[in-house]
């Protein structure tokens, strides 16, 4: 579904250059759930957005659905660490955004979105401005806006690492209930080992300045995924030393 | 119980101006009691309001030229570096010649009617207008900027549905600015020279040593003033309702 071949982005800053990745492969397969880990700075924002088509690559190629990516795609979604709503429209009316940029039906899209603000529980929500919301309703609510796009490819830069840890936990079960109900390929770019490991088939560890590809660990442990089972904790634990290894 | 506090805080001070000429004497050719000016006030009523319209209509107008030809103005230096670099130095060149200074002028090229107040309210307004436009059309953030990229949205969208509404809350804030100097703006305009209006009273009324209906002229100014702005903020809130939440979660 997406392939990253050879991969570089450079930014020309003020201060010389910043060689944010470096000959970056990575292969995802439709429907696969891969998680991208690594230090700050080391080019995991970088690495969707040039997947989203926000910005261009150095060198190398990326194709999504086998073309290659010039601009951003309707079919793929971006889902930032903030909730990104715009304050003066309502959590349907923000839902509703991309329909309207996209030129669609508005009716048609009004009964989706309300089917998925009902998914993750915010039924009942529709009229409210996104200031009388909590973090993590305005989080599910940035979730039902890339749900709605109908994505192929999801692409999701640390959406939860902004929420208090009990909220987190609970978005993160509720994001693998969406995946189990409705598969897509998705990149989620995270801190967070725990997350990862609940979440994702595949896990790419990044090594910083320039970001390369350290490792890709693969988690095969069953779904639904909680913390705590001894197959996901000995998993943790590789992660751990290999984020330390790629600190050092 | 918002209402009632500044009312208070008012009588109190009118209480206090009221007690000051009693106690000390002073001559209402100085400083006329609060009897005095209503009294002058009652025997004019009629011709008070006319003039009162006079420079309400004046003000509205030039308050609302000044947003038609600032917010544009606004959107075009924001929209162009060139333009920015061209018009903005001028733009605060202009704004820091005394308005009073110019006032003369606007007379004898406008003459005493009323296109050299409403011309002369724009040269006051504009500039706030203008900078609370622009300011606010480069406030929004980043990640909301990025959003719509990602939605491959065109320009004509990403300025109507984000940048354009995300500046409302600037651009009110220097319109609140603007109403109260637009009040100015007309005062001085009529002073330098008018017919009619508040301003034009009260220069009359010094020449003939009236202060008390110059004291009545200037009480209407200010209920003008305190109308005009908080109509304007009540127009904010309604039109606005998730502005001031907003950015207290900011
Ligand atoms: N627009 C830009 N211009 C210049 N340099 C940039 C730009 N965006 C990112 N960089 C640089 O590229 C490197 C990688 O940045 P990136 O945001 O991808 O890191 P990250 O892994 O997402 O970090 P974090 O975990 O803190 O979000 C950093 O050194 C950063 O300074
Ligand atoms: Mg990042």
């Amino acid at each position: 579904m997406i392939s990253l071949r050879q991969v570089t982005k450079v930014f020309d800053g003020g201060a010389g250059a910043v060689h944010s990745l470096a000959g970056v492969d990575l292969e995802v397969g439709a429907h696969e759930f891969v998680a991208v880990i690594g230090r700050s700075g080391c080019g995991k924002s970088t690495l969707l957005r040039l997947i989203a088509g926000l910005l261009a690559p150095t060198e190398g190629r990326i194709t999504v659905a086998g073309e290659p990516v010039t601009k951003p795609r309707r079919d793929v979604s971006f889902m930032f660490q903030r909730p990104a709503l715009l304050p003066w429209r309502s959590v349907l009316s923000n839902v509703l955004l991309p329909v309207e940029i996209f030129g669609l039906d508005r009716r048609e899209g009004r009964d989706r979105a309300r089917l998925l603000l009902d998914l993750v529980g915010l039924g009942g929500f529709e009229e409210r401005l996104p200031h009388e919301l909590s973090g993590g309703m305005q989080q599910r609510v940035s979730l039902c806006r890339s749900l709605i796009q109908s994505p192929e490819v999801m692409l999701m830069d640390e959406p939860f690492s902004a929420l208090d840890a009990m909220t987190r936990t609970e978005l993160s079960e509720e994001l693998q209930r969406v995946q189990m109900e409705l598969p897509r390929t998705v990149v989620f770019v995270t801190h967070s080992i725990e997350e990862a490991v609940v979440l994702a088939d595949r896990i790419v560890v990044l090594s910083p300045r320039p970001g390369r590809v350290h490792r890709v660990v693969d988690v095969t442990a069953p779904r639904p995924r909680a913390l705590g089972r001894a197959d996901l904790d000995q998993v943790s634990r590789d992660l751990r030393v290999l984020l330390s290894e790629v600190t050092g | 119980m918002t209402v009632v506090l500044p009312v208070v805080g008012l009588l109190a001070i009118i209480g206090l101006w009221w007690l000051a000429t009693i106690v000390f004497g002073i001559e209402s050719f100085l400083v006329p009691s609060p009897v005095d000016v209503v009294s002058s006030f009652v025997e004019l009523p009629g011709y008070l309001l006319e003039q009162s319209l006079v420079t309400l209509w004046e003000t509205v107008l030039g308050f609302l030229l000044s947003i038609v030809v600032g917010v544009p103005l606004a959107l075009m230096i924001v929209g162009s570096k060139v333009l920015e670099r061209m018009f903005y130095p001028l733009l605060v060149a202009l704004n820091a010649v005394p308005k009073v200074a110019i006032a003369p002028v606007f007379v004898v090229w406008f003459g005493f009617g009323i296109e050299s107040k409403v011309l002369l309210i724009v040269l006051v307004c504009v500039f706030p207008v203008v900078i609370s436009t622009a300011s606010g059309m480069k406030s929004t953030p980043h990640e909301l900027v990025e959003l719509l990229r990602s939605l491959d949205a065109t320009r004509r969208q990403e300025f109507f549905k984000l940048r354009f509404l995300y500046a409302l809350p600037q651009v009110f804030v220097g319109l609140k600015v603007a109403i109260s100097l637009a009040v100015i703006g007309a005062v001085i305009a009529e002073f330098i020279g008018a017919r009619a209006g508040l301003g034009y009273v009260i220069s009359q009324s010094g020449a003939s040593a009236d202060t008390s209906l110059a004291f009545a002229a200037m009480s209407l100014l200010a209920v003008m003033s305190i109308m005009l702005f908080y109509g304007l903020a009540y127009i904010e809130r309604r039109a606005l309702p998730w502005a001031e939440e907003h950015r207290g979660m900011t």
